[in-house]
């Protein structure tokens, strides 16, 4: 009874309360399991964000709280309660509103009020979640030195230049070998850390890669946003692995354009679909710029496979062409209205491509939910072909 | 906290003693508000992590930095009591909690709910919270987070599933149905007795054994501690620690409005007539009464919760008011909030403090209902049956082990929440080990059974 512990601490005794928080500790874990859970579903939530016309760094992902799942009743339509104040039988306290019903849903919507979280993700981060979750291969070079040196940091020593000072090494040290930590801290020169450089070998691969996409009518909007969040992903992940790649963008209808990336992110088009003028386009394009003897040429082309009936021909013999000069030609077909799993008329020629021996693939992109077996399926194949 | 406080602590349990509280001693402790903040959380000042505390925990922050709520003190129940005070309270404010906590140290020294369930835990649940929490930060260490973790998941999900009619420290059910004994009013055995007379006296039934569970069993912790096939000796541990604790939470929430309501009218009643308190004080302790009391939010006409603070202090008012002290006491001792409300929320008194009953239909329409005392009880009281959960029990286990739940959805008046209870028998799956069955309605009302892969 006459212990007032709380009250008079002695001096000095800090109580364990002031140093730890067992709330912060458990909401942390909540926010690891939300990460992982997050990251378990990384193929779906970015294929289906809204990414393309960001410029932005970073995707956000909306998550909710996770809810500790308890037996519940289910949600009656009506549910009685007791209340206090001003208020006769018959009086309506709140008329219907339309936005509560919407969090009834899934669980987790009722009690407590809804809480969202909004998750920030790094490009640069999910794209390495993902190589690695996917095991991507490394892409094989044909031509070219295959490796190219760099320097990069790696370690600290306790000399070097000035400019390379690490100061917050420094200080770690400084703080390790101060037995007094009320003394003034003065650095010693056996404290001072400096950063290190080493040479690595660094994957070289000069290459071009040209993403070719279908704008014509018949390309409904979605088809378009599946077949660019695909090339989205293709051009981030290529870029981290290779730095001295190149990037051509071809659009097409009847008639064929190049853009810059930002700009074939936004395009729109109508009019019927000439396949063979964007085949064409990269050829001259290959022929102008680049030489197939020294530079690794990649073609992605993405198209919901109606081709204007004569030009057939011409297509196939523009796209043999392009297939002799390049690593490899690959076709994603989008078709998110119907699924004809690449029967149609472009199917076909990447198949004959294929079939005579070329290094060429397809995939069929119904869904957002695809967008990342499309991207499998392109680099295991690549990986293979470039191999054999 | 400042030394005047002090100096009133005394005074104001002597005050208490005389005025006919029976308390144990009570530990005061000033804590830091991060911290008050944190007991409010979890229940109990040191208790096992798990990452839903951590949910509660932000929403907690947020409801504080929403200025909705403010916690003056913590109490928890045994001998000696421990209070713990904000550290940010002024004195007036100290003043009034400590009134407040003699008053909550009388209610569950003496009501019998408390008496019962302190029996069972002991009377030191603090130091046993914190046992558990240690024993299953050892876990952690030992058998690692994730498997832990999936542990909890099960028995905090199912914490509201136990069965305070029974003893904390349960015996298994006997294995064998009651004792074999012999039979002999039994036509065919008249008859056979008659061809061979010296057989028929040895005639006893074979032993039989008894079906697992004999009822259906709703301390879903005790059942699955005690019978999981293939649950290791911590896993089942932990789920009676979980146990343990809601045996402690039990009373506390069974007699929320009641306890609340009597340490209100305390601390008022104290308050009025400790005259050692300076004028100011005693001024601004009962403006802080009147906030902590009030019914209904300053700047609303109503409200659709119930205060219980205001409801019990209003009650006990009335009863001490009309029945005197002794008989108030007596009230206090023998019920919980079922009992209390129902027989002493008088229709004269629902109407003083306007309490209307309402339906909430699924598109927010809120609507008055006419004046039924009756259902106005129910509606008070009706989220407390059965510590706020449904009815579901333990059934029956299958040769193979595959465990089977039911839900009385005849009591609970609907079907179960489907999505939930599937995720729930997902976590009960992984210490069970085997198949989990769960019976219960559908909208329609027909039977459904949900099952894990």
């Amino acid at each position: 009874m006459e212990d007032r512990s709380g009250t008079s601490s002695p001096s000095g005794l800090t109580k364990w309360y002031e140093l730890f928080s067992r709330g912060a500790r458990d909401w942390l874990r909540h926010d690891e399991k939300v990460r992982d859970s997050v990251r378990e579903n990384l193929p779906q939530i970015v294929a289906g964000a809204d990414v393309i016309n960001d410029t932005a760094k970073t995707v956000r992902v909306p998550v909710r709280m996770l809810e500790h799942y308890h037996f519940r009743l289910r949600k009656p339509d009506e549910q009685q309660g007791a209340g206090q104040g001003a208020a006769k039988p018959g009086d309506v306290l709140q008329g219907p509103q339309r936005q509560r019903g919407a969090g009834e849903k899934g669980p987790g919507g009722q009690d407590e009020g809804e809480v969202q979280l909004m998750l920030e993700l790094k490009i640069d981060d999910i794209v390495d979640w993902l190589w690695e979750e996917m095991q991507l291969p490394n892409l094989k070079a044909r031509v070219g030195p295959s490796e190219e040196t760099d320097w990069i940091r790696e370690g600290w020593d306790r000399r070097g230049a000035r400019s390379r000072l690490d100061r917050r090494r420094s200080f770690k040290q400084l703080v390790k070998r101060r037995g007094n930590p009320n003394a003034i801290p003065t650095f010693t020169d056996d404290d001072l850390r400096f950063r290190q450089l080493a040479r690595r070998k660094q994957p070289a691969i000069h290459a071009v890669v040209f993403f070719m996409l279908d704008v014509s009518g018949s390309m409904s909007d979605r088809d378009r946003k599946l077949a660019k969040s695909f090339f989205f992903w293709v051009v981030q992940g290529l870029r981290r692995e290779y730095r001295s790649m190149e990037t051509v963008f071809v659009a097409h209808t009847t008639e064929a354009w190049e853009f810059s990336e930002p700009e074939f992110f936004q395009v729109s088009g109508t009019g019927g679909t000439v396949a063979s003028t964007g085949f064409s386009k990269v050829r001259e394009i290959i022929d102008e710029r680049y030489n197939p003897g020294r530079c690794n040429i990649y073609l992605f082309y993405a198209s919901d496979g109606d081709n204007s009936m004569g030009d057939n021909a011409l297509a196939r013999d523009t796209l043999r062409s392009i297939a002799q000069d390049a690593c490899y030609t690959g076709y994603v077909e989008v078709s998110s209205g119907l699924s004809r799993q690449l029967a149609t008329e472009t199917g076909r020629l990447y198949a004959e491509l294929a079939s005579s021996g070329m290094a060429a693939g397809s995939y069929a992109l119904n869904d957002h939910d695809d967008v990342w077996g499309a991207v499998r399926h392109f680099f295991t194949a690549e990986s293979k072909a470039v191999d054999t | 906290m400042s030394e005047d406080w002090q100096s009133y602590v005394r005074r104001i349990e002597e005050l208490a003693a005389r005025s006919g509280l029976n308390f144990h001693p009570v530990d005061f402790e000033a804590v830091p508000d991060s911290f008050m903040m944190e007991i409010a959380v979890y229940g109990l000042p040191v208790r096992m992590p798990h990452w839903s505390f951590g949910v509660r925990y932000i929403y907690q922050l947020i409801q504080r930095h929403m200025g909705n709520s403010r916690l003056f003190e913590v109490v928890f129940p045994g001998n000696p009591g421990h209070a713990y005070l904000a550290a940010s309270n002024g004195l007036a404010e100290n003043v009034l909690v400590t009134a407040h906590v003699l008053g909550h140290a009388d209610f569950s020294k003496n009501n019998m709910l408390f008496q019962r369930c302190q029996g069972q835990v002991s009377e030191h649940i603090v130091e046993h919270a914190a046992n558990h929490a240690r024993q299953i930060q050892q876990a952690i260490e030992q058998y690692g987070r994730e498997r832990v973790e999936s542990v909890l998941d099960a028995a905090l999900a199912l914490e509201q599933h136990i069965d305070v009619d029974q003893e904390l420290r349960r015996q298994r059910y006997p294995e064998y149905l009651s004792d074999a004994k012999p039979i002999v009013d039994d036509d065919f055995r008249k008859r056979f007795a008659k061809l061979d007379p010296a057989a028929a006296f040895n005639f006893t039934e074979v032993k039989k054994k008894a079906p697992v569970p004999p009822h259906p069993e709703r301390d879903l912790l005790w059942f699955i501690a005690s019978y999981a096939p293939d649950m290791e000796s911590w896993e089942r541990d932990i789920f009676l620690a979980v146990r343990e604790e809601s045996f402690y939470f039990y009373p506390v929430f069974a007699t929320q409005i009641m306890n609340e309501g009597w340490a209100s009218y305390w601390h008022a009643r104290l308050l009025r007539e400790a005259d050692f308190i300076p004028q100011q004080a005693y001024l601004d302790a009962i403006k802080c009464h009147s906030d902590v009391v009030r019914p209904i939010a300053a700047d609303q006409q109503v409200s659709l919760n119930i205060n219980p603070y205001h409801l019990g202090f209003s009650m006990w008012e009335k009863i001490i008011e009309n029945e005197g002290l002794e008989a108030a006491r007596t009230i206090m001792q023998q019920d919980d909030d079922f009992g209390f409300v129902r027989n002493y929320l008088t229709r004269e008194l629902a109407d003083e403090l306007g309490m209307f009953r309402f339906s909430a239909r699924s598109d927010g329409q809120v609507k008055v209902l006419e004046h039924d005392l009756t259902a106005l009880h129910e509606s008070v009281i009706h989220h407390k049956y059965n510590f706020g959960a449904p009815s579901v029990a333990a059934k029956h286990v299958r040769v193979d082990g595959t465990l089977e739940l039911a839900h009385d959805h005849t009591v609970d008046g609907r079907g179960l929440d489907l999505e939930r209870s599937r995720r729930v028998l997902e976590y009960v799956h992984k210490v069970w080990r085997r198949p989990v069955i769960l019976h219960t309605v559908d909208q329609q009302g027909s039977g459904l059974e949900l099952k894990t892969s």
